[in-house]
């Protein structure tokens, strides 16, 4: 029997009895990120990377959850497991399990190139990979962030000259501190959704920092949203609170804003192709550097993308999951990112 | 050709038409006249032939991405948009090299004479010299159809806002089928006399549906109502010995209307007459299938031309005597337009009659029966009414009876076009016949955004087969189809076709063994068949 096999509940481990990012309550999860779609209610125990746990403990309440550094080995019932960097946002992860000479490692959601916030990728040698296919179509390829935030910049910049308030949606773990970082506090204030501020408060108690901002709150003059920029999750978009920011132009940044469907659909002033997910590029390179014979794909466009890397010489197979990727940011998810203000 | 691409760029990502407008009167500044004449003309629906195979397109992007041709259509498929998908695929242009816009549609337009391995090099020389909206641009122009919702009337306005002309008269010269190789921007737009204007029609005055009470329109007197015709509207030219027949859609449709040319020899003077176009026989108008046997048509054989012969019905005269009638009062028109018709020997011309209702009640009633004089509905013009330019509200409304309406059960789904090319949003529907559900309507419109997010989950959740494009799904869901009329098919399984089917409604009330079978259809279709006695009103 394999390893890893993927069960109704999750990706799991027999010899050591733990899941991976699993969707249905068991006892023992490991968990590759804090996203809503990765990690769930209902674990009797988790463990994570350190940078996870607050953020998990925000958004789960009071669990029993263990931290754990990059590159530390810890045994399970004798199987070799650790979290190695995925670059996707702080404290995400890419789980090794190994016995013996059989080597998986489960990717959860990862991109290669590094955005100055969360731990760079790295690419980890195995047997087994289980990959994520978010935008693993050709398709998909992005520009480099520099680029993006040129244009967000510029674009909060005009629309302050025209007299218009600016508001940015991403997610409010990951995303939005991205942004953030990504942002000219030269142009103006930066104001920040309850869920996002409340988010920063949890990574700054492991460490992280970010560039001067303001929580929304009834309090606040409302002139001085004038020529601002309001950080918010997908979920604003549309809702009565976006009102007090009047008049505002509303961007989306995600890599779903490649497509002019998704980006009409969506219907903001202006899309921003901004993922923290790999594009086609970075997906192939990430499966080539790991070495890997066996190649499972799970969220996206998962045929396509297996039917490609079977073409490429790798036995490559399609894996049911029930994660999501960046689906919230076109308001199209199943699972609600969790706002806690 | 830069600024071309951000001005489509621009159009492309607002919804609101001010900032349309204020996009292509920034383009208009910026653009030479040979540019901003090839700009008007493709965006306001006059497009060269397609110059290059899409099969070959498909094939030489994928050649320069190094894909192999599944993968680019499986992308394709995604992303639902041809020159969309082209653009996203093909790696980055080496070195950028700027082209003006005229040039690249000369370029295009010799295409068609080249060799196709010329061609190919041409197309993908072109690609690596672009960046990605530019590229986009670029085989939007090969395949066509920007659906950027830039109307004519949009065109007309950026136009007048940018060389200060009036609106009408921009609208007027730039009807009939001029072509941007044949005049430059100043002869077609900026001449007080362009040229021949002996075909040119006039843009067609358009009515808004009725949303208010009649009883609002004020006294029942002041207005002129007629029966709105379920034919093809259509502008008839007669000047100086020559006949003219322009559709709605502003194209020159002479040649298929032989008895519109008899009719317009036998018009005593030049004038221009606003109508609508019907099949007739016996005297008796023929439901709206039996014109569309004619439609798009090259030839027209003895047969067809026998089966259903045209008349036009009159509705308003806008030119006597090469005098614009245009600012008359209607009533004023009518009396001219009935004169003219007197005087006119041919019986391939009738007036539009009026419906005669001493009050609004009265008239509610009779619109009931419009189907059974083949009309949609009533029109509503008041009587002191101009002959405006465009859809206009205040004076003219049409007043359409309720659509036909059937519950069916959908079978199949495809994915969307454009905003929607990743959802499932058109949807084929079936009703019973005995224990099977057979498909007779296609429809994508009706739903709000939500309602379709929801029909797209469910079609991806309860998929039964993929046939490309297209899954059958597990019929579940019933929706209430609305369509504006029936006639009977060979080509449809069915038997039937509908006219204008459109979403009405989803019934979540309804069980898939509530929803109607083809026997109801049928009987539609013989009460539908069984009117036409219409000959009283219109002569």
């Amino acid at each position: 029997m394999a390893l890893l096999t993927f069960s109704e509940s999750g990706i799991y481990c027999a010899k050591a009895d733990f899941y991976i990012d699993p969707w249905r309550p068991v006892k023992r999860a490991l968990i590759t990120h804090a996203h809503a779609d990765h990690s769930r209610y209902g674990m009797q125990q988790y463990l994570a990377h350190h940078h996870s746990v607050p953020v998990m403990k925000l958004r789960l309440g009071d669990i029993s959850v263990e931290g754990i550094e990059y590159g530390e080995v810890i045994q399970i019932k004798g199987i070799d497991v650790s979290f190695h960097p995925a670059g996707h946002a702080p404290g995400s992860a890419q789980i090794r399990v190994a016995d013996g000479s059989e080597i998986w490692v489960v990717s959860g959601d990862y991109k290669l190139v590094n955005d100055g916030l969360s731990a760079a990728f790295e690419p980890v040698s195995c047997t087994h990979f289980v990959t994520e296919s978010t935008f693993g179509l050709p398709v998909f390829k992005w520009q480099e962030q520099e680029i993006v935030q040129q244009s967000i910049n510029d674009w909060w910049a005009t629309n302050k000259a025209n007299g218009l308030n600016s508001v940015i949606l991403g997610y409010s773990f990951g995303k939005a501190q991205r942004l953030m970082q990504m942002l000219n506090p030269e142009i103006g204030e930066i104001f920040l959704h309850g869920a996002i501020a409340n988010t920063n408060e949890a990574l700054e108690s492991v460490g992280y920092s970010f560039p001067e901002n303001e929580r929304v709150t009834r309090e606040i003059d409302k002139t001085r949203y004038k020529g601002a920029m309001i950080v918010a999750p997908p979920s604003a978009l549309g809702s009565p609170w976006l009102r007090q920011f009047k008049p505002y132009q509303v961007g989306s940044a995600s890599g779903w804003m490649a497509l002019r469907g998704a980006r009409r659909r969506r219907n903001v002033d202006r899309g921003f192709v901004l993922s923290d997910h790999a594009d086609w590029d970075e997906l192939n390179t990430a499966v080539a550097a790991t070495g890997a014979e066996h190649i499972y794909v799970t969220h996206g466009y998962s045929t396509v993308f297996s039917k490609w890397l079977n073409s490429q010489g790798f036995k490559a197979q399609v894996v049911e999951t029930e994660f999501e990727g960046e689906l919230q940011e076109i308001g199209e998810a199943k699972s609600k990112e969790i706002e806690t203000e | 050709m830069k600024h071309f691409a951000a001005l489509i760029n621009a159009l492309d990502s607002t919804t609101k038409t001010n900032e349309k407008l204020a996009a292509l009167v920034r383009y208009l500044e910026v653009a030479t006249p040979g540019d901003s004449l090839w700009a008007v003309a493709l965006l306001t629906g006059k497009r060269p032939r397609r110059p290059v195979n899409t099969r070959l397109m498909r094939e030489w992007a994928a050649e320069l991405s190094g894909l192999p041709n599944w993968l680019f259509e499986e992308s394709y498929f995604i992303v639902g948009d041809l020159a969309e998908t082209v653009a996203l695929v093909l790696p980055p242009a080496p070195d950028l090299q700027e082209r003006s816009f005229t040039q690249r549609m000369e370029e295009l337009g010799k295409l068609r004479k080249m060799e196709e391995t010329a061609v190919k090099e041409y197309i993908q020389n072109a690609w690596m010299e672009m960046d990605r909206s530019e590229r986009f641009v670029f085989n939007k122009l090969i395949t066509g159809g920007f659906r950027i919702g830039v109307s004519q009337k949009l065109m007309v306005r950026a136009l007048a806002k940018h060389l200060d002309v009036d609106e009408n008269i921009l609208a007027h010269r730039l009807m009939g089928d001029w072509s941007p190789t044949g005049q430059t921007f100043d002869e077609l737009l900026l001449t007080e006399d362009p040229g021949d204007m002996r075909s040119k029609p006039y843009p067609f005055y358009l009515a808004y549906p009725l949303e208010q009470n009649p009883e609002e329109l004020g006294p029942i007197e002041q207005w002129q109502v007629e029966w709105k015709w379920d034919g093809i509207r259509g502008q008839l030219i007669r000047r100086k010995a020559e006949t003219y027949v322009w559709s709605r859609g502003e194209e020159l449709v002479t040649d298929q209307y032989p008895e519109l040319i008899e009719l317009g020899s036998a018009l005593p003077i030049d004038c221009v007459i606003d109508g609508e176009i019907m099949a007739f026989a016996k005297g008796r108008p023929l439901p709206f299938s039996a014109l569309q046997k004619r439609l798009g048509r090259k030839t027209l054989s003895k047969a067809v031309l026998q089966a259903s012969p045209v008349k036009l019905i009159a509705y308003d005269l806008l030119e006597l005597e090469g005098r614009d009638l245009r600012e008359t009062p209607l009533a004023e028109r009518r009396n001219l337009l009935e004169k003219l018709i007197k005087d006119a020997p041919t019986d391939l011309l009738l007036l539009s009659t009026e419906v005669n209702a001493t009050s609004w009640s009265e008239l509610a009633a009779i619109r009931e029966k419009s189907r059974e004089k083949l009309a949609e509905g009533l029109m509503l013009k008041r009587r002191t009414s101009t002959y405006k330019v465009g859809r206009k509200r205040g004076d003219w409304w049409k007043w359409k009876v309720d659509p036909l309406a059937i519950d069916a059960v959908m079978i199949y789904a495809m994915r969307g076009h454009g905003r929607r090319a990743n959802l499932y949003t058109d949807y084929t529907f079936a009703v019973w016949d005995g224990g099977e559900l057979v498909p007779f309507a296609k429809a994508y419109s009706g739903l709000t955004d939500k309602e379709i997010t929801e029909v797209d989950r469910y079609v991806k959740k309860n998929t039964i087969e993929r046939f490309g494009p297209v899954r059958s799904v597990k019929p579940e869901l019933v929706f209430e189809i609305g369509f504006e009329g029936i006639a009977e098919s060979s080509r449809h399984k069915s038997g039937i076709a509908l006219r204008f089917p459109r979403i009405l409604r989803w019934r979540k009330d309804k069980p898939i063994d509530e929803a109607n079978s083809l026997d109801d259809l049928k009987s539609m279709l013989n009460q539908f068949n069984a009117g036409g006695n219409a000959t009283d009103s219109t002569q």
